[in-house]
């Protein structure tokens, strides 16, 4: 808006009395920008889709007929028109002939590759959640307490980040998930490798895809905390609050993290996609969850060896991951450019 | 006679450059010494973790399980019976003498000869792949952001963000099955030079190298184009808002001449930084890449390796993906200090 528009709105009378919020504006600025909106909107279909996936989808994920393996999408098999007008319903048809059109096909096993689909959202949402909210976490409080602190404990701590960067995570993570999936199978006398064992199969076999992809990334977190933490804590509201009497977690906890944790927030959202990536390629490569439970980068991997004759199984599956990423960037860039100041009536 | 001012600028660019080519210098070694430590932890670490895996190399043979007293000559053969720091200490050694231990599986290799093998591939795709990115993104970017707010930045910019949602995970079968399947232009897998290669790893210019290469380079390097591009439109539009440029317009100069020799070199320091993660992207993304295109290369013989106990094998490997990320790192820190001259080497 140009400036003489403004004035002339505030000559009107439009523009009086009107005041917002940093946040206000950041809201209105993220409206404004309809691809970001409607990534959203993506996101939060995909996220009720996985809340609500028996509903979405018409079969369970893991039910099977081998008689129905490998069907085309939207292609039934010996479809029996009678019989399938009065027996089949939408979900928890039962599998049988002249029942199973497949809308996006069957796999290798006969299963449904749209159910499939649907409930592979849960497993990719909730490593979006999981992951983002382990990396934010760990990466906060590391690096609040290396930039509060100073000195001598901010440089051995920022140093042992660098340090961690020069270090190969992911091919030593992938041996520790190797490492604790054997022991899993095993079984293991000592209490923690029990307790962990029973945790990994609460998190359905992705505990440790949890904790990778969260030890792959806090370091970044960790080191924008601190810069934001560096640039507050020198601010004179921080000042003011120690003239006043405030102690060392009043302010960390009542005046840092609130700022920082904001620049943080857009960071984790611009670094999902990542995580889901992450995801699908250590479930391709045979790691993460267990079988039949559905994720998108093991049914590539399942359906990749038929690709020449069948790809659906590869394509429908792919198609899912780039659109939710896709979504997720959308999202990611709006929220940026909305909480960007710099960037504002530039764009 | 006073000397004439050319001489003196002479003089003093020269011992500036001298002066710097020595902080430089000094630079790489400090933080090479520094790396040390590190690898030895990340190689003990690695050691101990791989040693811990429940079963060992010699379980079974084929489908039978393998009697006890051959098992026990076996683990004396390559000396794993001794006692784990034993062991780590001797790997240590012969890591020291240029000897990265031997093989379970298939004992007329070694080590030495897998990594001879596998290095050369990853190394060739991975700098192809970075090299795709940069020569798409950063052309792609420096016109987006000189066309600010035109149809051809939206395209660009849009295709960017589509091209960075798709994974090689997903655009490597799609290219396979589109170009390789049913336009039957490309080799759908392979990699079309074997070792030896001349200096180690610099592959033959032959057609048939380049039209194996193609798919793969393109499924990692689209993805890494497309970040580049992003990076450079939103630096190039950085510098250009700056107070400095507006001088440079504001004295006359030719607008080519503003982006060319103001503009550019500063708005391209945010793309430096992405060198360091897109060197360890290159690294994960050789998995999946590897894997897809049934390619030689560490990722794929380091993913093939997991459900055995080749010990030696996935030390030495996390060994040589720890050094080249340590290389590439410092490669990073370099380029940008040239890049921004007010980042000090201390």
């Amino acid at each position: 808006m140009t400036v003489d528009k403004k004035m002339e709105e505030v000559k009107n009378g439009k523009r009086i009395g009107e005041s917002r919020s940093p946040m206000q504006d950041a809201m209105r600025e993220f409206r404004r920008s309809k691809i970001a909106v409607g990534g959203m909107i993506f996101v939060i279909l995909v996220a009720l889709a996985a809340v609500f996936a028996p509903i979405f989808s018409p079969y369970g994920f893991a039910q099977q007929n081998l008689r129905n393996n490998r069907a085309k999408p939207m292609e039934g098999y010996d479809v029996v028109e009678s019989y399938a007008a009065e027996n089949c319903h939408w979900y928890e048809t039962p599998m049988e002939w002249g029942c199973t059109t497949f809308i996006a096909g069957s796999d290798a096993l006969g299963r449904d590759l749209w159910s499939r689909i649907v409930y592979g959202t849960r497993i990719s949402l909730s490593i979006a959640v999981a992951a983002s909210s382990v990396s934010l976490i760990i990466g906060l409080i590391y690096g609040t307490v290396s930039g509060y602190s100073g000195g001598n404990v901010d440089n051995f701590m920022m140093r042992l980040v660098d340090l961690l960067y020069g270090i190969p995570l992911l091919p030593i993570i992938i041996l520790m998930t190797v490492y604790f999936n054997a022991v899993s199978r095993q079984g293991s006398e000592s209490p923690l490798m029990m307790w962990l064992i029973k945790l990994d199969s609460m998190a359905g076999g992705l505990l440790f895809v949890f904790i990778a992809i969260g030890a792959l990334n806090w370091l970044g977190m960790a080191r924008l905390a601190r810069g934001q933490v560096l640039s507050y804590k020198e601010k004179e509201f921080v000042e003011a609050a120690r003239a006043l009497g405030a102690g060392n977690g009043h302010i960390i906890f009542k005046h840092l993290i609130p700022n920082v944790l904001g620049p943080l927030l857009i960071a984790e959202s611009m670094a999902i996609p990542g995580y889901i990536f992450l995801e699908a390629a250590l479930s391709f490569i045979g790691l993460g969850v267990t079988p039949p439970t559905p994720s998108w980068g093991a049914m590539i991997n399942e359906g990749y060896s038929g690709l020449r004759s069948n790809p659906h199984l590869v394509l429908f599956p792919g198609l899912a991951l780039s659109s939710l990423t896709l979504a997720f960037n959308f999202m990611g860039d709006g929220l940026r450019d909305a909480f960007d100041t710099r960037l504002r009536g530039r764009n | 006679m006073p000397l004439p001012q050319k001489v003196l600028f002479f003089i003093a660019t020269k011992n500036s450059v001298h002066v710097i080519g020595g902080l430089v210098t000094k630079y790489i070694i400090r933080r090479l010494l520094m790396a040390i430590p590190v690898i030895f932890l990340m190689v003990l670490a690695t050691f101990v973790l791989v040693q811990a895996m429940p079963g060992g190399p010699f379980d079974a043979v084929g489908q039978k399980s393998m009697p006890e007293h051959i098992r026990i000559l076996l683990e004396r053969r390559y000396g794993l019976d001794k006692p784990l720091y034993e062991q780590f200490f001797l790997y240590l050694g012969n890591l020291l003498q240029g000897d990265f231990g031997p093989l379970f599986r298939q004992p007329s290799q070694t080590v030495n000869d897998i990594i001879a093998q596998t290095f050369p591939v990853s190394i060739q795709l991975g700098l192809m792949s970075v090299a795709v990115g940069f020569t798409i993104g950063i052309p792609l970017g420096i016109i987006a952001a000189l066309n600010h707010n035109t149809w051809i930045d939206y395209i660009t910019t849009f295709l960017a963000v589509i091209s960075v949602s798709i994974p090689t995970l997903v655009l490597g079968p799609v290219l396979i099955y589109t170009f390789g399947v049913k336009l039957d232009w490309l080799p759908i897998a392979f990699w079309g030079a074997d070792p030896p290669f001349t200096l180690g790893f610099l592959p033959p210019l032959t057609k048939n190298f380049f039209l194996h290469a193609v798919m793969p380079v393109f499924s990692m390097g689209t993805g890494m184009a497309a970040g580049i591009t992003r990076l450079t439109r939103a630096g190039l539009l950085d510098v250009l808002s700056a107070d400095y440029i507006r001088t440079a317009r504001a004295k006359g100069l030719r607008e080519r001449t503003v982006i060319v020799a103001h503009a550019l070199k500063n708005s391209l320091i945010p793309v430096a930084t992405i060198l360091g993660p897109l060197l360890a992207g290159a690294v994960t993304g050789s998995f999946i890449t590897e894997q897809i295109f049934a390619l030689n290369g560490m990722g794929r013989r380091f993913v093939n390796s997991i459900g055995q106990r080749e010990y030696f094998l996935q030390t030495s490997l996390v060994l040589v993906y720890g050094l080249l990320l340590i290389s590439g790192n410092l490669l990073v820190d370099v380029l940008y200090a040239w890049l921004d001259p007010r980042i000090r080497y201390d």
